[in-house]
């Protein structure tokens, strides 16, 4: 078998197996979430479909393939029907460059478990998750409905705003990696957990802005200005339904996902497993695969706790703390990370 | 493959550009967002050149921030209304076309000057990426850079002053 065709096949499986997981991640988190929701309501939750409810998301996915599909008569139809594809493919586009396990050995050649290992791959995700409001907008324009229009327009504005410092404070973890490639700075952090870049590059206060910012860029809770039922109905997609809907749903908790694995691969190590374990091989891949896993996972669990915790924010305060607030921080953070790295302190 | 990558690149960069200024497609809206496919499709063509950062760039200024605002603008302003107030003029009809084929004139002049085939120079290996570009921003080309930085911090003050002469 020749490099080229082999590396097609393996290129190929890798996205089958990712894309095929991001689903099926989405798919528990919908469960998890009103099950999580229920918890702290004091109520049940779905717990009727399935052993615990878990079948409940197949259940969803039936139901929602069979509702009528309705566009509403004055809306622009080419940008209504492209909208949820415009959403949806920046959202799974950005997860190729997270890199999910260690490289492995296979038929006597070296994988790299990660889709493509660029080595700009941290602007690869920006740039990706930079066009993910276009799907949004779209969906906002095209439906001419003031609630749709008004919820595209406020989500272009948060996205525009929030990346400035999202990107920001990603900047001091590239400074104290020195490299832009992800698959470098997750080996950067190798060995104890006091190594990764959250404690070892002194990037706390990166970290949080980020997760902050992320949750602006995915449009959750206590930013979820686009949508704000008890305002605009349901925001951008209020005149979506059947798949069309849910694949603005599934585009967010992809996004929510994307985010997570930002976030695990620059501050919090990756896939390594925080601890130096006497393991090689497959049994080590294994576990790292797992650690990356189970991270996301404690992050895709914050973002519920933060969601059903939290109330939302007012227009006018989520720009404030957008730009006087995190945009000032992310600036002091990077000046001072400069500043460390600058005379030999960290890096 | 990246020949097939080049002309796949090319239908889709002339395609949407097409759309932007033909006059096929009536709704500004659309066009914008065909402006937008045509600027990360020109990002693909910085990614088959080896210029990386270039391309990341391309997609995060231009079309993530850039055009989404003048989306924002298009779609508050409902130009719907307002397309019979900018009818061209009839010289402007012309000086667009004709312009078009001037430039086409200077490519294939450029071509042909060159044999037949241009010369590319062989650049070095990695010549794209984001470390070799920050060296040469700040050895070779370091007052160029800080002078656009300079401009650059001008014109967002000049911005903050207009804005703020009316509020």
């Amino acid at each position: 078998m020749s490099d080229l065709t082999f590396d097609l096949i393996g290129s190929a499986t890798k996205i089958l197996v990712v894309v095929n997981g991001l689903m099926a991640t989405v798919a528990g988190m919908t469960w998890v979430e009103r099950r999580l929701s229920g918890v702290m309501q004091f109520r049940w939750g779905p717990n009727r479909v399935g052993w615990f409810g878990l079948l409940q998301p197949i259940a969803d996915g039936i139901k929602f393939a069979w509702k009528e599909d309705v566009t509403p008569a004055e809306a622009y139809k080419p940008l209504h029907t492209l909208a949820p594809a415009l959403a949806m493919i920046p959202a799974l586009c950005a997860f190729a460059v997270v890199p999910f396990g260690p490289p492995i050995e296979l038929f006597g050649r070296a994988i790299d478990l990660v889709i493509v290992d660029l080595d700009g791959g941290i602007l690869f995700a920006l740039a990706a998750s930079s066009l993910g409001v276009y799907g949004i907008v779209c969906a906002g324009w095209s439906s001419r409905s003031k609630y749709a229009l008004i919820g595209g327009l406020r989500s272009s504005a948060q996205m525009v705003s929030y990346e400035l410092a999202l990107a920001l404070s990603l900047i001091g973890v590239l400074l104290v990696s020195g490299t832009l490639r992800p698959t470098e700075i997750v080996e950067r952090q190798a060995g104890w957990f006091w190594n990764w870049n959250v404690f070892g590059g002194w990037q706390l206060l990166g970290f949080l802005i980020f997760v902050v910012a992320g949750y602006a860029e995915t449009n959750r809770l206590p930013f979820d200005m686009p949508e704000a039922e008890s305002e605009l109905v349901a925001g951008y997609h209020t005149e979506y339904s059947s798949m069309k809907f849910s694949m603005f749903f599934m585009a967010e908790y992809v996004n929510m996902i994307t985010a997570s694995g930002l976030a695990v691969t620059l501050f919090l190590g990756g896939y390594q497993l925080g601890v130096p374990l006497p393991l090689d091989g497959w049994p080590l891949a294994l576990l790292q695969v797992g650690a990356f896993a189970a991270k996301v996972g404690l992050f895709l669990v914050l973002f519920v706790w933060v969601r059903w915790t939290l109330p939302r924010f007012r227009y006018d305060q989520l720009m404030n703390l957008g730009w006087k607030r995190l945009f000032p921080l992310a600036l002091a953070n990077l000046m001072l990370t400069a500043g460390l790295v600058a005379f030999d302190v960290i890096g | 493959m990246q020949t097939l990558a080049f002309f796949v690149l090319t239908v889709l960069a002339v395609g949407s550009a097409a759309v932007v200024v033909g006059p096929w497609v009536k709704n500004q809206v659309l066009c914008a967002l065909a402006l937008a496919f045509n600027l990360v499709s020109l990002a693909g063509f910085f990614f088959l050149l080896d210029a990386q950062f270039i391309a990341f760039l391309q997609v995060i200024v231009y079309a993530g921030a850039i055009m989404v605002l003048i989306l924002f603008v298009l779609m508050l302003l409902n130009v719907q209304d307002e397309r019979r107030l900018a009818a061209a003029r009839p010289f402007q009809r012309w000086l667009g076309p004709a312009a078009a084929v001037a430039f086409a004139l200077i490519v294939v002049a450029a071509v042909r000057s060159g044999g037949g085939a241009l010369r590319y120079p062989q650049p070095s290996a990695g010549y794209g990426t984001v470390r070799a570009l920050g060296l040469e921003l700040f050895t070779r080309f370091f007052y160029p850079f800080e002078a656009i930085s300079l401009l650059l911090v001008v014109a967002m003050i000049g911005a903050v002053l207009l804005a703020k002469r009316r509020l």
